[in-house]
């Protein structure tokens, strides 16, 4: 599963994981990872987490727009015993919403659809983050203003669907370049 | 989202590494057990905290926090102009980011969309406070709830860029970069709604140098803050807080900042400082009296049948005898740099905070204004009102009671 996670992570935490390989923890997983580290207190949820909800949302936000594109971010944590993946996400602004990784290349960093969706282990949490992977708004049609409630549901692979909100933010970053090609 | 790309072929190198934010979650995996990870578990201070430096104000509370909190070291208040357009619905998203802002910034922890999450982890008694000027209560469509302004006092000397403004935000912490980035953070969020008025930077002696609860000393040297109201008590609840109408749990904050001509005090002596105030300038204790706390005896004659402490004594013009009725001065020093001659630009952030500024504030303030010693070397050149509402719940925010 670190590996898997190494692999998809920008080169900043790749290198914070490998500087942190290097002082030789006592534990096997780096504090510093933001993915898929196994949830050491719960976080206050938005979304608290019921039979119904396999994954409790918290902190979410999302990047203000007045159209074009725009990001939200959250912590997803796996409330359950089993693996969860989350497929889709969709939003009442954005006709549009694809789930994004953020990938290194040579130095230079772009933004492609994420293939297989956001797998949270069982027990485990998944940080959406900016520079990381992030729910992707393509195609803003309601100006997404500061301090709105944006509502967001994620689609589980098993048909599920888990609903939160997300506060926008006026935020300078998460302008990565697209590469839809990719 | 292509309107910035990292730049291509920028390697990781070691120093690249140094300057971005991996150091930090490195340092985590290997620093001592105490580290303080934030929520996500991903910043980390880098090393061990000292308790001044992970020091907690609760944010939360009947009260805001930065009324009746022991005066932290530093102090910034901003004062903002809201933009046209920001109503009272856009004001009410504006205090609902920037109450979640404050009420994770002073446990300790990332705002968010916070890209400086390090400089969270310390929060060293951070405090901040909300304030709704006039021209807010205009945008909100409550002018009748609006706190009235201050008369003109024959001391003023106001300029424009110290006074007024729609929106203060008030944060106090004992370190002052902790205080840095917490102001960055929320004005982050305030700028869509506002623009910046003015920005006044205060400090105190600290904690670590002068204990809790003991009064400071300004830059004239003088102990300042002596008849304070003392939280807690039953004056203290009934001076500063007000108890009814969306105020409830609030009060109002009268920030005047006072400049001192420094140089001029330098060439009065010892004897004229002492008499202009009232109190001994080592002590603070009143012409009458061996101790900061003793009662001055305003009644006491000296040898040449005038009173000891002069009728036109700061202490005597200031005196308030119900103490319910005083006011809770939280001043700050300033000391904004020297002119090309050496001379500072210093004085005091009087923060006066009270239920009422009508009964409370105005009085004392006209009657230091028609007579005080004092004026011969202070000059108030800033001056702003604000309501400083209640204090909220874990699910509320700082301004329901007036906008939601």
């Amino acid at each position: 599963m670190t590996i898997m996670t190494v692999n998809r992570m920008l080169p900043a935490v790749l290198a914070a994981l490998l500087a942190a390989g290097a002082c030789a923890t006592p534990s096997g997983t780096p504090s510093g990872a933001p993915a898929a580290t196994p949830a050491a207190t719960p976080a206050a949820a938005q979304a608290p987490a019921s039979a119904a909800t396999p994954l409790s949302i918290s902190d979410p936000w999302v990047k203000t727009a007045r159209s074009g594109m725009s990001a939200a971010f959250a912590t997803l944590v796996n409330t359950t015993g089993e693996e969860v993946t989350v497929v889709a996400a969709s939003t009442p602004v954005s006709p549009s919403v694809e789930l994004h990784e953020v990938v290194g290349d040579g130095g230079a960093t772009t933004m492609r659809r994420k293939q297989g969706g956001v797998v949270i282990p069982a027990g485990g949490r998944h940080v959406l983050q900016p520079g990381g992977d992030h729910i992707m708004l393509m195609n803003v049609r309601t100006a997404i203003e500061p301090g709105a409630e944006v509502p967001f549901t994620l689609t589980l692979k098993d048909g599920r669907t888990v609903s939160f909100t997300a506060v926008a933010k006026d935020f300078a970053g998460a302008n990565e370049s697209y590469a839809p090609h990719e | 989202m292509s309107e910035s790309r990292y730049p291509a072929g920028r390697r990781l190198t070691r120093r690249g590494l140094l300057a971005g934010g991996a150091v930090a979650a490195a340092a985590a995996a290997c620093a001592p057990v105490s580290a303080v990870p934030d929520a996500a578990g991903h910043a980390s201070t880098g090393q061990t905290p000292l308790p001044g430096g992970t020091a907690v104000e609760p944010f939360h509370g009947v009260h805001q926090a930065g009324v009746a909190t022991s005066p932290q070291t530093f102090a910034v208040f901003a004062g903002f102009d809201l933009r046209p357009g920001s109503d009272r619905t856009a004001l009410a998203r504006l205090m609902r980011l920037l109450t979640d802002d404050a009420r994770r910034l002073t446990r300790g922890e990332p705002a968010l969309a916070d890209t400086d999450a390090e400089l969270a982890l310390l929060p060293a008694r951070l405090t901040v406070t909300f304030g709704f000027g006039a021209g807010l209560f205009e945008a909100a469509g409550s002018r009748h709830l609006a706190p009235r302004l201050l008369p003109a006092f024959k001391v003023d000397a106001l300029q424009p860029r110290w006074s007024g403004g729609d929106l203060l935000v008030q944060v106090c912490a004992d370190d002052r970069v902790t205080l840095a980035h917490a102001l960055r953070v929320l004005v982050r969020d305030i700028r869509s709604f506002a623009s910046v008025r003015w920005t006044q930077h205060g400090f105190r002696q600290s904690p670590q140098v002068r204990a809790p609860g003991t009064t400071q000393r300004n830059l004239m040297g003088q102990l300042d803050g002596t008849v304070n109201p003392g939280p807690g008590s039953a004056d203290f609840d009934r001076a500063v807080w007000v108890r009814d109408g969306w105020l409830r749990g609030g009060t109002t904050l009268v920030l005047r900042r006072i400049r001192m001509d420094l140089e001029k005090w330098d060439a009065a002596d010892r004897a004229a400082k002492e008499f202009s105030v009232g109190r001994r300038l080592n002590t603070g204790a009143p012409l009458t009296g061996r101790a900061e706390t003793d009662e001055p005896d305003f009644a006491a004659l000296g040898p040449s049948g005038l009173p000891v402490i002069s009728e036109y004594a700061h202490i005597r013009r200031a005196r308030v005898a119900d103490p319910g009725m005083r006011i809770l001065r939280r001043a700050y020093n300033y000391e904004d740099g020297l002119s090309p001659e050496g001379r500072p630009d210093a004085g005091l952030l009087f923060a006066s905070y009270q239920a009422d500024v009508a009964r409370q504030f105005v009085p004392i303030q006209q009657r230091l204004a028609e007579v005080d010693l004092l004026n011969q070397w202070i000059t108030p050149i800033g001056s702003a009102v604000f309501a400083i509402p209640p204090g909220c719940a874990p699910d509320g925010w700082i301004g329901e009671t007036l906008l939601s």
